[in-house]
């Protein structure tokens, strides 16, 4: 299949209008030696309903659809309501770019203005960007951002911080010399706080902590960020569920300077990990240092409302290497998504949501301890996420859960080795009471 | 036209547009005992499902969109989106997948990472590639990373990077992030790199050179392989920025050109679609050398089956969570499978044809800085317009009232008033010729009645907008009426 438009005869006449008699021609300034020989080495082209086939027997090779799955780890299965599939799938949605042109755009830029603006009242922050690429980079852009604000040069970040946005933040600021250091975590499960007071100088840029953290517990921001603005720091507040946003004290009323994180509970698909959706939002003093586009409100000629890509002297199409971030193309139409589903949800069905999240996951976890050899490995506070520890191999434990077509959470000793047989496991409103009984019945007879 | 109010407007007290089954488990806020719950958000919307509906729609059709008509955005590739590629990547099994998913689960998202790296890596002639980048300058940051760790890994990571003047405003930023000063190497008179500056600059301190092919005017650098030679023999790499790869395809490849590394924007030239700034994705392939450096996991196949490889102690770590933008791969799969070699082929050989013949049709209504024969996209500059004072600014505005999106006018810096025009190859000779129409008459309206120019557009949703005092009194969210007037005192 091919997406061209041309006839013959418009080839004719426009190779004519150019004064050129073969397509070949139009390529003479490169030079031959570096020109391709032979056709790519690529299979012949499918029609629509081959290309079809094609994928449809490739998807046969997932089979984890088949199976009962409590994964969350930062990336968390929620229903989405219809609209949002329906709306985002409008062309004038999906086909346009960047809104450069703002006369043509209000669409786009109505629409992250009101993104913007969710973000705020969700964090509890002063100001929004129209996103970034995920929570991971979000993080990054975090400590850089508190790099460029106090020139300090160490981070620290929290154990209990998301691995992969540990691993992120590690690979950005490598060559701009800030150091990276971690924060251990106490028996509850939370950041280790005498370690933290230990750790954090007069040296340190900024401390990024998460909540809910990775393990489930909630971090007591107020304490933290004390701390932390004790010893000139900057506080990072890094979010990997979202939704706990709308049920939580927000970090932006606790003392957090920067909020960061995952946006992809708010109406975006699983998706193999992507696209996701990465949100940010600070304080108002440090919007000159803030990274990303950011929409902002102003009137045409003819006194009317509008809206437009503003502060763009931080961006690298003005400011090139002295810009506040590299990013240019960022999540658009997952902010989109996100902005229908929590308009969709709105202020009642968002707070009513999270409160199902943290009832079922309580069920669960109620449900799990009573089988003799699982334990609560952290007793902190959670949001829908809790870790329990196995008396069994854990290897051997999966193994026999895969086989009752069951993933019962996510296995911490991969990434903390002194997690062993431990399991983070995840419970959110797509768990019906039947679903979380057949897990404690399964995992029952696993670890027996 | 209606004037959409804000979400946050027409939200009242009870209404919500989305209702969940009963909680099926015991709800006894005592259980919640110890969470810091927060108070409800009081400003937070309230509207019936009608209500999102209409409002998104209404929103909608306020944007000019490449399903409507041409948008020959220069160094952008806004062709078609093929709508087969979004209901792919809409297919449960594929889309509704765990990125922890156990391997032996997920083996055919894995094998369509697997199968699309090893694709791009032959468009490019590359020896592999990463899908971990989720857009061009994230891309652009991954490769400078890898050319950094190997230089690190010889001993010495150098200290600048060289750039263009041409290069698009990532270039430099990404460098920077990657701890490099930024050296600018000057266009000759032909637009092309001038090769004596790049000599001269070309010192034992440089990590590498950055180079767009074909650059941002659109013309292609044929001494590319006296440019990577130069480079190479002074232990510097090449990095290729892939934007302008639709010119290319099937024709010649980066790799052929001795470039080390390169990053393809799919949303441009594999036809992902764009979404109104994102989401993207920027692959980068490599040569053999880079290899090591990747990020991890680096995907593999051994005896059929799927794997990730997290075991490679030289990896530069990561950049992105999970697999990156998986489900803009799977699109831009779907788009090189229904393509096939000719059909690539032949985008690049339609895309050059439009674009040639837009420059063609308008090289005596608008001046051309540069002579020299362009690829994809011509850049045009204001200059005769700017006689009259009208600017490419007004040029672009007056286009919209001719149902046209307006070219890219902020870069290259090197043109003056620039207009980057970028048909693509998807467009049919009707459309071009109506923009082209659009053109002339703007040209002849710019000498004739120049104020119709300078308050365009007449016709749209909202006229020209201020954008010095959005910047200069920054609105950056909604806020309830009164504390709004509290504020602005």
């Amino acid at each position: 299949m091919s997406y061209t438009s041309l006839s013959k005869k418009d080839l004719k006449d426009m190779m004519a209008r150019i004064g050129v008699t073969s397509l070949e021609q139009l390529f003479k300034c490169i030079p031959d030696e570096i020109k391709c020989k032979k056709d790519l080495d690529i299979p012949p082209a499918k029609t629509e309903p081959e290309l079809q086939r094609y994928f449809e027997k490739m998807s046969l090779r997932n089979t984890y659809s088949e199976y009962h799955s409590f994964l969350g780890a930062g990336a968390y299965s929620h229903y989405i309501p219809s609209v949002v599939d329906y709306l985002s799938s409008r062309g004038e949605f999906v086909s346009p770019y960047t809104p450069y042109q703002p006369e043509v755009s209000q669409g786009t830029l109505q629409v992250i203005f009101e993104f913007q603006t969710l973000i705020c009242q969700l964090t509890g922050m002063d100001i929004a960007n129209a996103s970034l690429y995920d929570g991971a980079s979000g993080v990054a852009e975090a400590v850089m951002m508190a790099n460029r604000i106090n020139r300090k040069n160490k981070a620290l970040i929290a154990k209990t911080v998301h691995p992969e946005y540990r691993r992120v933040l590690r690979t950005y600021v490598k060559n701009l010399g800030i150091e990276v250091d971690e924060i251990g975590f106490a028996e509850d499960g939370r950041i280790d706080v005498d370690e933290l007071e230990k750790k954090c100088d007069d040296k340190t840029t900024a401390v990024i902590c998460q909540s809910p953290n990775f393990f489930g517990p909630v971090e007591d921001w107020r304490k933290i960020s004390t701390i932390v603005h004790d010893r000139g720091a900057i506080m990072v507040a890094a979010v990997s569920e979202a939704l706990s946003l709308g049920f939580l004290e927000p970090p932006g009323f606790l003392g957090a300077d920067i909020v960061t994180g995952e946006g992809q509970s708010f109406g975006i698909p699983l998706s193999f990990g992507g696209p996701y959706l990465g949100f940010m939002a600070c304080r108002k003093e440090f919007v000159r240092q803030f990274p990303g586009r950011i929409a902002g409100e102003t009137t045409d000629i003819d006194g009317r409302r509008g809206f437009v890509l503003t502060l763009s002297t931080r961006e690298q199409h003005i400011r090139r290497e002295r810009a506040t971030s590299n990013i240019c193309t960022n999540q658009a139409l997952c902010a989109l998504r996100a902005t229908i589903y929590l308009a969709a949800l709105g202020r009642e069905g968002l707070r009513e949501l999270a409160g199902q999240n943290a009832y079922k996951a309580r069920y669960a976890r109620d449900k799990i301890l009573q089988i003799p050899g699982v334990d609560l490995k952290f007793k902190g506070e959670f949001f829908n996420e809790f870790t329990i520890q196995l008396s069994g191999e854990l290897k051997d434990i999966t193994k026999k859960l895969t086989r009752e077509k069951v993933i019962a959470g996510y296995e911490l000793e991969n990434e903390y080795p002194e997690l062993k047989n431990c399991l983070l496991v995840c419970v959110t409103e797509m768990h019906s009471k039947e679903d979380i009984e057949r897990l404690k019945d399964v995992l029952k007879s696993a670890v027996l | 036209m209606i004037r959409e109010p804000l979400l946050f407007d027409i939200s009242e007290k009870g209404k919500r547009g989305f209702r969940l089954p009963e909680l099926d488990v015991p709800g006894d806020p005592s259980l919640l005992k110890g969470l810091p719950l927060r108070t409800e958000i009081e400003d937070f919307p309230q509207v019936s499902e009608v209500e999102v509906v209409r409002h998104f729609t209404r929103l909608s059709k306020t944007n000019y969109c490449v399903d409507e008509g041409l948008y020959p955005l220069g160094s952008c590739t806004m062709k078609y989106n093929p709508k087969i590629n979004e209901v792919i990547a809409s297919m449960k099994p594929i889309s509704y997948i765990h990125p922890y998913a156990p391997e032996e689960l997920s083996q055919g998202n894995l094998e369509i990472l697997y199968v699309f790296e090893r694709y791009l890596s032959e468009i490019t002639g590359m020896d592999a590639a990463s899908l971990q980048p989720s857009a061009g300058a994230q891309g652009e940051l991954l490769g400078m990373m890898l050319i950094r760790a190997c230089l690190e890994d010889h001993g010495d990571p150098r200290k600048t990077v060289l750039i263009p003047d041409s290069a698009h405003g990532t270039n430099p930023s990404s460098a920077h992030i990657c701890g490099y000063g930024i050296k600018e190497i000057h266009s000759d008179g032909s637009g092309r790199i001038d090769i004596e500056d790049l000599k001269k600059n070309m010192t034992k301190e440089v990590a590498a050179l950055m180079v767009t092919n074909p650059n941002t005017l659109g013309v292609f650098e044929s001494d590319i392989k006296k440019i990577t030679g130069i480079v190479h023999s002074n232990g510097g790499f090449v990095y290729m920025d892939g934007a302008n790869m639709n010119a290319l395809l099937g024709v010649c490849r980066p790799g052929d050109m001795d470039v080390d590394v390169l990053h393809l924007n799919l949303h441009k030239t594999f036809s992902t679609p764009h979404g109104g700034g994102g989401p993207g994705a920027g692959p980068v392939a490599v040569k053999s050398g880079l290899e090591p450096y990747l990020p991890l996991p680096v995907i593999k196949k051994d005896n059929g089956k799927i794997f990730c490889e997290y075991d490679r102690p030289k990896s530069v770590g990561k950049v992105r969570s999970f697999y990156g933008n998986f489900l803009v791969a799977v699109k831009a799969l779907a788009y090189i499978l229904s393509l096939g070699p000719k059909g690539l082929r032949e985008v690049a050989e339609f895309a050059v044809l439009n674009s040639n013949y837009i420059r063609k049709s308008l090289d005596e209504h608008y001046h051309l800085q540069y002579e020299t024969p362009s690829l994809h996209e011509c850049v045009f500059s204001d200059k005769f317009q700017k006689e009259l004072g009208v600017s490419n600014l007004d040029i672009a505005k007056r286009l919209i009232d001719y149902n046209v999106h307006p070219p890219t006018m902020s870069f290259p810096l090197i043109v003056h008033g620039a207009l980057m025009i970028e048909p693509t190859e998807t467009e049919s000779k009707r459309d071009l010729d109506n923009f082209i129409q659009a053109m002339k008459e703007i040209a002849r309206e710019a000498k004739e009645n120049p104020t119709l120019l300078k308050e365009a557009p007449h016709q749209t949703y909202v006229r020209r907008l201020d954008e010095t005092k959005a910047a200069r009194n920054p609105v950056l969210k909604w806020e309830k009426k009164s504390d709004k007037n509290d504020r602005q005192t």
